[in-house]
This record gives C-alpha cells, structure tokens and sequence, in this order.
C-alpha cells in the first residue's frame, strides 16, 4: 500500500459559518508541497474516514512564493503553502499535517481569507511614485547601486500577510495598518521623487493606526517569507515621525 | 465626451497599463481580474526587459537592430510595423517604468545596469534583481491604486470573466462576470473592453504558468466569435525544474550573467558534477553554436537539450530528463544578481545551485499564439499609426487584446525579456486607439436597454446552475490530467502528425467525457470547483485549437518542428556537393516561406469542427532569411543565400531596367 499522508484541515463553510476540522488522507509523492496536496484533495474530495466532503477553497496562484497568494497557517506556523515542503514537515511531525486560514483576517471559506484590509493600507500610505504622467519624460532619477540594494528588498513584498498574522497588535480592537504598509510607505518616503509627498504620507503613518501603534514585538521580520527588514522599516518611520512632528509643532 | 466607461478584463502588465492609461485620458475603468491583481502571472517573469540602451548603442546597437533580432527570433510570422513599433517605443517604456519607481539594478555611476539575454549579442536587459516581473507588475499596480483613489479606476478582484456581451449587430457592449466568492452574476456595460487575460498552459497540465493561466477567457472570447491566431506556437522553455504541482522556471538571465548547459561526456557518469574535470564535459550549445553559445533563442536551446537527452541519451539521470545548468563558476556578486531564482530552486530543490549545478528541462511556458488583433501601419515609419482605432482591436468591435493574451508580437518563437515589453507597450498602445474608437460609437453602453443585460446576466446564471448540477461519473481533474498528458507528450517540442492525430481522437473522448462530469461541490458561495470545470471544457477548446493547427501545419518554424518536414542540413564533406546541397536547402526554405510564413487563423464553430484559414503576414520591412543562428556547419547556407538574394536582386535589377527601356 502507498505511503499516505495525514492533513487536518480547519473548515468553515462561509463568514457566519463555525469552523470544524475535517482529516484527509493523501498518497505521498516524492518532493510534494502543500499546494500539492491541496490540489489532490480537491480532486479527491473524501475524508479519511472515506466519507464524501467537498473540495477545500484556497487560494493559490504562481506556487513559486513570489504571488503571495497561498499564507495560511501550516503547522500552527504562517507561511506559503507552496514552499511548504510536505518532507520537511514530516520531519517535525510526522503523524499529522495541520492547516488553518489565517486568523487576523474575515475567513471567506476554508483557507480563503479576505485580505483587502492591506491593500486599502496601501492606499493610506500613498504608496506609490506621483509622476506627472505617462508621456516620454526622460529616464528616472539616478541611484547607486547601494541605494537601489537598500530598496530592492522593500519592493519584493507580496501584500501575502504573514507579518500582519504574527503582529500582536493587530487584532479586533485595533486600527494599527500593519508591519507591510508602514515598510511601503518608508519604501516611497526614501524614493527621490515619492519623497516629494512624504508630508501626506505620515499622515498615515503617523497618524492614528500608524507607527505609534507598533508594539516591537518584531515577530513580523521573523516571519516575512521575502526577509523583508521590516524592523528596519519601522525603526525609519518612526524618525520620519519625529521628524514630521516637529515639522508639523514648529512649522516648516 | 462624458461617462466613457472601459471594462479591462486582467491585471497583470499589459491590463494594469491599459488601466493606468486610460484612466490619465480621463476614461473610466472597471478592472476585473481573478486574484488580486498583485498576484498576476506577469510576477513570474524574472530575468528582464529589453529595449535599446546607451551602452548598448556605444557597440552600434539601435532600435532597428532589436526589431531585427525579434523578428529573426520569431521565424518572421509576425507582423512586423507593430513589431518595430514596440522595439522603437523601449527606450521610452524603460524609462517611464524606471520614473514609477521599479528598483532595477545600477551601474556605479547610478545608471540602469543590463544583462544579456538569449537570441541577441548585445546586453539589452533590464533587470531588478531576478525579480523584474514582480517588480514592473507592482510599480503598475501602484499608479493604479492612485487612481483608484481618485476614482477613476474600480477594481474588482476575485471576479472571473464569463463573456463579452454583444449586441445585435455583434458590437462588443461590455462584459458579464462573476464573483468569486459570492457567486453573483453581474452585466457590466461598458463602451471597450480590452482582454489582457495572459496565456494558456494549464492546458498542458503542469507548465510554467500560474493556476490561473487556463486560457478560459480566452476560450470564452474564440466562443464569442473572436478569431484565434497561431495557436500551435507555445514556447517551451529551455531551463525549468519539474515539481509535482508545477515547471518552475529558472531564468535565461542564468545563462546571460554566465551560467553554462552541459552534460558529462559519459553517459550518466554518477560522479559529483564539480569533480567532473572540463575535458569530460559537453558544453553542447557553446560546441555547436559559438556565435551564440548558451545564449540561443528558447527553441532552439530546447530542441538541443531535448536531443542531447532523448536521442544522444547523454541525460545526467538514468531514470529522468535533465541537464546541467552550472552557475557555481560565477562570483558572488553575480549570484546576489541572481538571488531571486536561487531562492526557488534552494527551496523547493533542497540544494544550493551556488555550490552544486542544477537540474533542469525544458518546460511549456508562453503561448506566441493567442486571440486575433489588427493594426494600422504608418506608411513613413514603417510602425503604425499612433491611435488608429486598429490598433490591437479583435474582429469584434469594441473588442481589444493586449499581452501574452494577443498574437501578435512574437511570430513564431518569442525571445526572452520581450514579453515584459510587448505586455506593457500593448497595453500602453491601446488606450488612445481605444479613446478614438468610442468618438466613432454613436450609441454609447449606457444608452442601451438594461433589458439586454438582464438578459445576459439570466443566460450566464443559467449555464453556472446547469454546470452546478452536473452529477455523471466524470472527475474534471482526471480529465485535465489526461489533457496534460496527451498535449505535452505529443504537441510540444518535437511533433508528429500521427501523435498529434492520436492527441486529437483523445481530445474528443475527454471532450465527450467532461459532457459526464460530476461536481464535487454543490454549494454557491466560493465554489472553486465550478471554476475549474468551467475553464476545463475551454482548455478543451483550446487545446484542440492549438492541436490541429499544429497538425495542419506542415513545416518547421521556431517552436514548432516536425522532423518528418525538416530541410536536411547540408552536410557533405567535398566543397562542390556541399554546395549543390546548400542550394537546394535555400530553394526548399524558400519554397516553405511560400506555402507557409502564413499566420493560422482558426474560427470558433459550435459542432467541433473550427474553421482554419491562413493569413499573410507583414514582411514589408525585413525579408525573411533563412535561421542558422552561426550554427557550426551552417555557414554554406548564409553564403548560398546571401548569392541568391544578390542573384535576385540584380536580376529584379535587370528586369526594372528592361521594363524602364521598353
């Protein structure tokens, strides 16, 4: 008899839905990620007490970790269920694999969860370059090398979540923006010509919600499957802060 | 002209500049995509865009020279004034990427820094890191949440596309789509619609492609009446490494910042690679193409890996495919260029590639081929006519395609780091032809009746409950695992008519089969399972489309071969026969260019039986030549058509001055 694996997934039908787990037994294959298995599952919709469910919804897109798409809780842990290497976590527990939504966010089913919260984030921070327009302008303004390897690892952020899930300070009661919009929002201060709105854009990040909300937990860095320096972030918004609000106390 | 309103159907780079320009011409979008749209297939693309560059013009390099390479790339089947108008807008869409902000790698003076890439000898890339497509994608992504802001743009996301809604005189009215999660059903009218809907290869079960890339919109749209071009030229990559839910890519920029293919000399030496000395190692592209080396275009570089495997039998593993793929010679800095790809195959291979050679085969990973377009040339140019209504419009009116979805750039074989470049210049091209093409409508969507909406709206409903209920014996994932099979195995890199023949009888019984499907999931809120089989029977579709052009297609251009039609290279040892073989090999080509440097145009019919027709391609700026890439061995050909050409045109020459004479 093949090798099989044992999946336990937390399910919940729709937002008013309660959530129950349901175990699945899948055939193992050699090298096989979780996205994997949850496409062998929805091919297969049966239980492992054989009885007849329906497919598990998830979201899953390039199955390369640079979508974004597939976070979810695997093992407890939040990550992409894409690089999630169903060995290696055998390794570490080798009787059951467990799998959740993400909790800081509204369950839509199963392991889809709705995360527009972020990208409206995105909005308040501004986060993008106000260029003029999209007519021929000539070429950008100039960088070296060092400046552009300080901004590469901010641009590779894939809004997937993750450092929103392991923030403390993220829960029902609080409006904090979140460990990813402040990292862009710092993303287009430093930028030559997005520092040109950097006024309008600690208004957000110090304003209500923003930096002063952060706890310093700094589980958000441990976690971010880009080794995005999101503490470093951080620490510059809140000098950008300090700054703005001595700009704003005494005038400019 | 007051509430011009544009439905863009995707979000990935040619959909979001589509967006972004139309919204800065003052027009109302709604943007419909599946995933968010920051989650599009385009962040796959890793290695980088092309365009004419500064340094690249120091070595003689102009724009004309890029539409040269594209256009030899492609084996001539496109259309070439759009073809040299993108390669003339590069330096521009560069530039304007570079001002939104995309972090692309520096040269110390602070200057954009460009890597080489397969089908060219000069360094035109741009490049961020090995992350260019995530990085253009996002900076496009940016300016259309800005103008989402200011409310010129509304998205929606988890919405899929069911199909254009046409009026009575087969005018494109807008479009009806779904909600993902909350399965309603809704009619979105609007004056254009442009379908940026990205490529197709799930169609061949696991390919380099995001899960979305079904081709359902497109198969959608060919239903609709939309015609489909070149469906049979998909690009298969030269360099991805096989997983158990998809290809994973590793970029040609492997190849361009140095990486070299080899295989040991000896069959399956089971040696550690880096102990194998030099003198035992088959570096077979730079052997065979040292004009090129490991940098020869992606059909090419695929063709040889797959020889080198399945005929010479030299593959690095007994029990499956594979060939080197060495970096581990490069510096540091170079690997830190790189970081993105080395990131992949460290995670999901378990090896550093740093330190050890990795493992890979080609994989399907582009559709050249894709939904009908026209375009207006601009007689002094030679590129077309800037805002011409034309311009990337479908036979449908008021239907527009742009991207990896459209067929028109890449002819027969696309080359690297183009594709980022035609998403965004299509995109970019479309919205003025597109504001010109709504000042020609004399009823606009909002003046129709909402009667013929609703209407639409109850069809699409219906055609969801009817698939709902669906409860034969027939699991669409089964069948979609059997397509894969039958199209990878048998319509990919080498082909044959009689697989393909097999591959199309297989195609009816799952066609026939899928009529027996059972639904696993019932319910309707966040139903996947009717998504998937929805895209299923136009993968079917699709699938079909691109077998039978495939098999009707006699001859061997670019991504497709077939061997049975292959020209015999010269190959005699005495320079005379040598000669007399060459000649013969330019007449055939010549003769081939004349049966088929055609594009395929395949039209939708209810009953299976799609009618194919073939249509001239545009040659009128560079005459087609025959593609040896420097090949060893091959140079006769270029000499024996080089005296043709002359032979021809002093001939043309003499017949000019007769005429002029008489």
């Amino acid at each position: 008899m093949s090798r099989k694996i044992n999946v336990a997934i937390k399910r919940q039908y729709d937002q008013s839905s309660g959530s129950q787990w349901e175990k699945f037994s899948v055939d193992y294959e050699p090298g096989m990620n979780m996205t994997t298995v949850l496409q062998r599952i929805a091919a297969q919709p049966v239980t492992s007490e054989g009885k007849d469910s329906t497919p598990v919804a998830y979201d899953a897109c390039c199955l390369e970790e640079v979508c974004g798409a597939c976070s979810m809780l695997i093992n407890g842990k939040v990550r992409q269920a894409c690089s999630a290497l169903v060995d290696n976590l055998l390794e570490d527990k080798p009787d059951q694999i467990t799998l959740e939504p993400m909790s800081k966010f509204p369950v839509v089913r199963d392991l889809v969860v709705d995360r527009s919260f972020m990208y409206n984030a995105l909005k308040k921070v501004r986060a993008w370059v106000p260029v003029d327009g999209y007519f021929d302008r000539g070429a950008g303004p100039k960088m070296s090398p060092h400046e552009q390897e300080d901004m590469y690892p901010l641009t590779t952020c894939m809004t997937c979540g993750c450092c929103v899930e392991a923030c403390p300070q993220i829960n029902e009661r609080s409006n904090f923006i979140g460990p990813q919009a402040i990292s862009q929002g710092v993303l287009f201060n430093e930028h030559p010509v997005g520092k040109f709105e950097e006024d309008e854009r600690m208004e957000a990040l110090a304003g209500a919600g923003g930096i002063a909300d952060c706890g310093n937990a700094q589980n958000c860095v441990k976690v971010c499957p880009k080794n995005i320096p999101l503490t470093r972030s951080i620490a510059k918004a809140g000098k950008m802060a300090t700054k703005h609000a001595f700009k704003r106390f005494f005038g400019s | 002209m007051a509430n011009e309103r544009v439905v863009v159907v995707g979000g990935g780079l040619a959909g979001l500049a589509a967006a972004m320009r139309l919204a800065e011409a003052g027009v109302s979008v709604d943007l419909i995509s599946m995933v968010p749209v920051k989650r599009s297939h385009s962040v796959c693309a890793q290695g980088g865009i092309n365009s004419v560059n500064t340094a690249t013009r120091e070595l003689g390099d102009n724009e004309w020279l890029h539409f040269d390479d594209t256009v030899y790339g492609g084996a001539f089947l496109q259309h070439q004034p759009p073809v040299k108008e993108m390669c003339d807008w590069g330096p521009r869409i560069i530039d304007l990427m570079d001002r939104l902000g995309v972090a692309f790698n520096r040269t110390h003076e602070g200057n954009r820094d460009q890597r080489r890439f397969g089908g060219t000898l000069f360094k035109r890339t741009a490049f961020a890191g090995a992350t260019t497509g995530q990085q253009l994608l996002y900076a496009l992504d940016e300016q259309c949440r800005r103008w989402e802001v200011e409310g010129l743009i509304r998205k929606y996301e988890y919405w899929e596309f069911l199909g254009p809604m046409l009026d009575e005189n087969g005018v494109c009215r807008g479009i009806v789509a779904q909600d993902m999660f909350r399965m309603d059903i809704k009619a979105f009218p609007a004056d254009a619609v442009v379908m940026a809907n990205g490529g197709c290869g799930l169609i061949y079960g696991r390919s380099t492609m995001s899960l979305i890339c079904t081709g359902g919109a497109a198969g959608r749209c060919f239903k609709a009446g939309v015609k489909y071009g070149n469906g049979e030229f998909i690009q298969v990559h030269p360099t991805a490494v096989p997983g158990t839910d998809k290809l994973r890519l590793m970029s040609e920029s492997a190849r361009g910042e140095g990486g070299r293919v080899w295989v040991p000399r000896k069959p399956q030496d089971d040696r550690d690679p880096t102990s194998i000395p030099e003198s035992e190692r088959y570096y077979f592209l730079e052997e065979r193409y040292p004009k090129y080396g490991n940098l020869v275009p992606r059909d090419i570089a695929t063709r040889e890996i797959f020889d080198i495997c399945v005929n010479q039998k030299l593959s690095v593993e007994a029990d499956r495919l594979c060939v080197y793929l060495d970096l581990t010679h490069l510096p540091g800095t170079t690997h830190k260029k790189l970081e993105g790809i080395l990131e992949i195959y460290e995670k999901f291979q378990a090896t550093d590639p740093r330190v050890k050679p990795m493992k890979i085969f080609p994989a399907v990973h582009y559709s050249m081929g894709g939904l009908w377009c026209d375009f207006e040339k601009n007689e002094q140019t030679g590129g077309l006519v800037q805002g011409s209504p034309r311009n990337q419009h479908s036979n449908v009116p008021g239907m527009f395609i742009v991207g990896e979805a459209d067929y028109q750039y890449h002819g027969a074989n696309r080359l690297g780091a183009n594709s980022l470049l035609s998403c965004i210049f299509s995109g970019m091209v479309v919205a003025p032809s597109i504001k010109n093409y709504i000042e020609t409508l004399r009823t606009h969507a909002t003046d129709l009746p909402t009667s013929m909406f609703d209407q639409e709206q109850a069809k699409h409903k219906a055609h969801c409950d009817a698939l709902i209920a669906m409860d034969g014996d027939e699991n669409p994932y089964q069948i979609h695992n059997e397509l894969g099979d039958t199209m990878t195995r048998n319509v990919t890199v080498v082909r044959y008519n009689k697989q393909i023949e097999e591959t199309l009888s297989k195609i009816d019984e799952l066609s026939d089969r899928y009529k027996r499907i059972r639904l696993a999931d019932k319910g309707n809120w966040t139903n996947q399972n009717l998504s998937f089989a929805r895209a299923l029977d136009d993968m079917l579709i699709l699938a079909r489309v691109i077998a039978k052009g495939a098999m009707l297609r006699d001859e061997c251009r670019g991504a497709h071969y077939k061997p049975d039609f292959d020209i015999a290279s010269p190959d005699a040892d005495d320079e005379a026969t040598l000669k007399q073989q060459a000649t013969k090999w330019c007449a055939e080509f010549q003769e081939s260019n004349d049966k088929w440097l055609k594009s395929t145009i395949c039209e939708y019919s209810p009953d299976s039986d799609h009618k194919f027709s073939y249509e001239e391609v545009d040659t009128s700026l560079i005459p087609p030549r025959p593609r040896t890439y420097g090949l060893k061995g091959a140079e006769i050909i270029e000499d024996v058509w080089k005296e043709r050409q002359n032979n021809g045109k002093a001939n043309a020459d003499v017949a000019a001055e007769t005429v002029a004479s008489a």
